[in-house]
């Protein structure tokens, strides 16, 4: 357990900073900007309480918030991440349920599955954070369009980590 | 009271979701106020060693060019100094200047981190309050404005960047004189709108833009771009155009901070001015 809390706490001052001194300084055309750093919510195993994951997901958005001067957008961003995933997981759960002490990867639970996961909250989190960034409908095309491209790019940064972290899967 | 407390404890993940929402969509619409102070930003203690560390290495990488920017402003104030102008007559008088006053001075200061993707883009400076930094001072480079000073701490501050929904300057047109507003529009970061210009005005595109000098955080005549395209719109009597900003914000290291020394007294005479009109 307490290495389990060492490795948390390493992921995540890792994926902050990564986040916020290499992440945010990509600006590919101005419009894209991978926000990777959700990838530490989406690792946390199944069996943590749900109100610790929302949290977790709290204090995660407050950190990423006082390096990009956005006070409370991650943060609220993350919260919602952190309520939808329960759900995501329980009507995205295999035939015959997940077995126990499988965590959310590629390795235990397979490519399509974990596609259906992440794409689904790294879609939710940034349509959060991009509207309220903006905190208006007037320009409802321009953000959207924000929203698929960063998505998607956020979850192929997400995917390709799976695989640096856990090989290839099953 | 006993199934109320079962209520609260068979949702109690929903209540702390709402409760922590609540709170994080609290902080950012106050943050939304224009002038603010928190402690929950860039120019906190951590956050802001984190990101001066940072620069001290990527500065690195800029530094040829801002070199050559340097050295070209150099050159440019050297050929306006004294010691450039050759004595034309003997017989000089010495007198004390009672004709000038200075009212701007500048402080130089280093970007230690920027952005521009966001709709609302900040940047963080290498100085503070301890430097003499204070909220509402202008930031320029020496291509064009910045921003606004929004928050310091004892050694940083964070600066309004001009892509920031809420900045607006008052921008004038150098040959015409017509003075609006020049506000982003969040979409191309080169390219921001004024707005307010009559359409009986000729504007040619290439004209320059320059800030009035009204606002009383940038002195007259800061450049900020370059008329990019005009539009005119049935039955609008402005002009819709689009302005291409003279820095390229990306890249912008070197700034200086302005301090208008005359700040206080024109503020006092307009809100005095005010006040009075609404006395009577």
């Amino acid at each position: 357990m307490i290495s389990n809390a060492l490795t948390f706490s390493l992921r995540f001052i890792f994926l902050v900073l990564l986040q916020v001194l290499v992440l945010n300084n990509i600006q590919l055309s101005g419009y894209i900007n991978p926000y990777l750093y959700v990838l530490f919510i989406l690792m946390l195993p199944f069996e943590i309480p749900r109100s610790v994951v929302l949290i977790l997901c709290f204090v995660l958005g407050l950190v990423i918030d006082m390096f990009t001067n956005t006070i409370g957008m991650h943060a609220s961003a993350c919260v919602f991440l952190g309520f939808c995933r329960p759900f995501v997981t329980l009507y995205n759960a295999p035939r015959g349920g997940y077995e126990f002490g499988a965590s959310p990867t590629i390795k235990d639970l397979g490519l399509g599955w974990y596609l259906t996961y992440s794409g689904i909250l790294v879609f939710l989190h940034h349509l959060f954070l991009f509207f309220i960034e903006v905190f208006r409908f007037s320009d409802f095309m321009s953000t959207i369009s924000r929203v698929f491209v960063s998505s998607f790019f956020t979850l192929l940064l997400v995917v390709l980590c799976q695989y640096l972290i856990y090989g290839k899967g099953k | 009271m006993r199934t109320i407390l079962l209520f609260f404890y068979k949702n109690h993940f929903v209540f702390i979701f709402l409760l922590l929402e609540m709170v994080s969509v609290g902080l950012v619409v106050q943050n939304n106020s224009y002038q603010k102070s928190s402690f929950l930003n860039s120019t906190n203690f951590i956050a802001s060693n984190v990101l001066f560390s940072y620069s001290k290495v990527s500065g690195y990488f800029g530094l040829k060019r801002t070199n050559l920017i340097l050295a070209e402003e150099n050159a440019r104030l050297r050929s306006q100094s004294v010691l450039s102008f050759a004595k034309y007559q003997n017989n000089h008088l010495v007198y004390r200047d009672t004709i000038y006053k200075q009212q701007y001075s500048f402080l130089n200061a280093s970007v230690i981190n920027n952005s521009i993707n966001k709709r609302n883009n900040y940047l963080t400076l290498n100085k503070g309050s301890d430097q003499g930094i204070k909220p509402e001072m202008g930031v320029i480079s020496s291509n064009g404005i910045i921003g606004v000073v929004k928050e310091v701490s004892p050694n940083f501050c964070a600066v309004l960047s001009i892509l920031h929904q809420e900045f607006r300057v008052s921008s004038k047109l150098k040959n015409q004189g017509y003075f609006g507003s020049l506000i982003w529009d969040g979409i191309d970061y080169t390219v921001g709108n004024l707005h307010d210009i009559p359409n009986h005005v000729e504007v040619l595109e290439g004209d320059t833009v320059v800030t009035s000098g009204y606002s009383s955080i940038f002195p007259d005549g800061i450049i900020i771009g370059f008329v990019k395209s005009i539009e005119k719109q049935l039955g609008d009597p402005y002009y819709t155009i689009q302005v291409q900003y003279s820095d390229d914000i990306k890249k912008v290291s070197q700034v200086y901070v302005i301090n208008n020394l005359f700040k206080e007294e024109k503020q006092n005479i307009e809100n005095s001015a005010d006040n009075s009109l609404n006395d009577q």
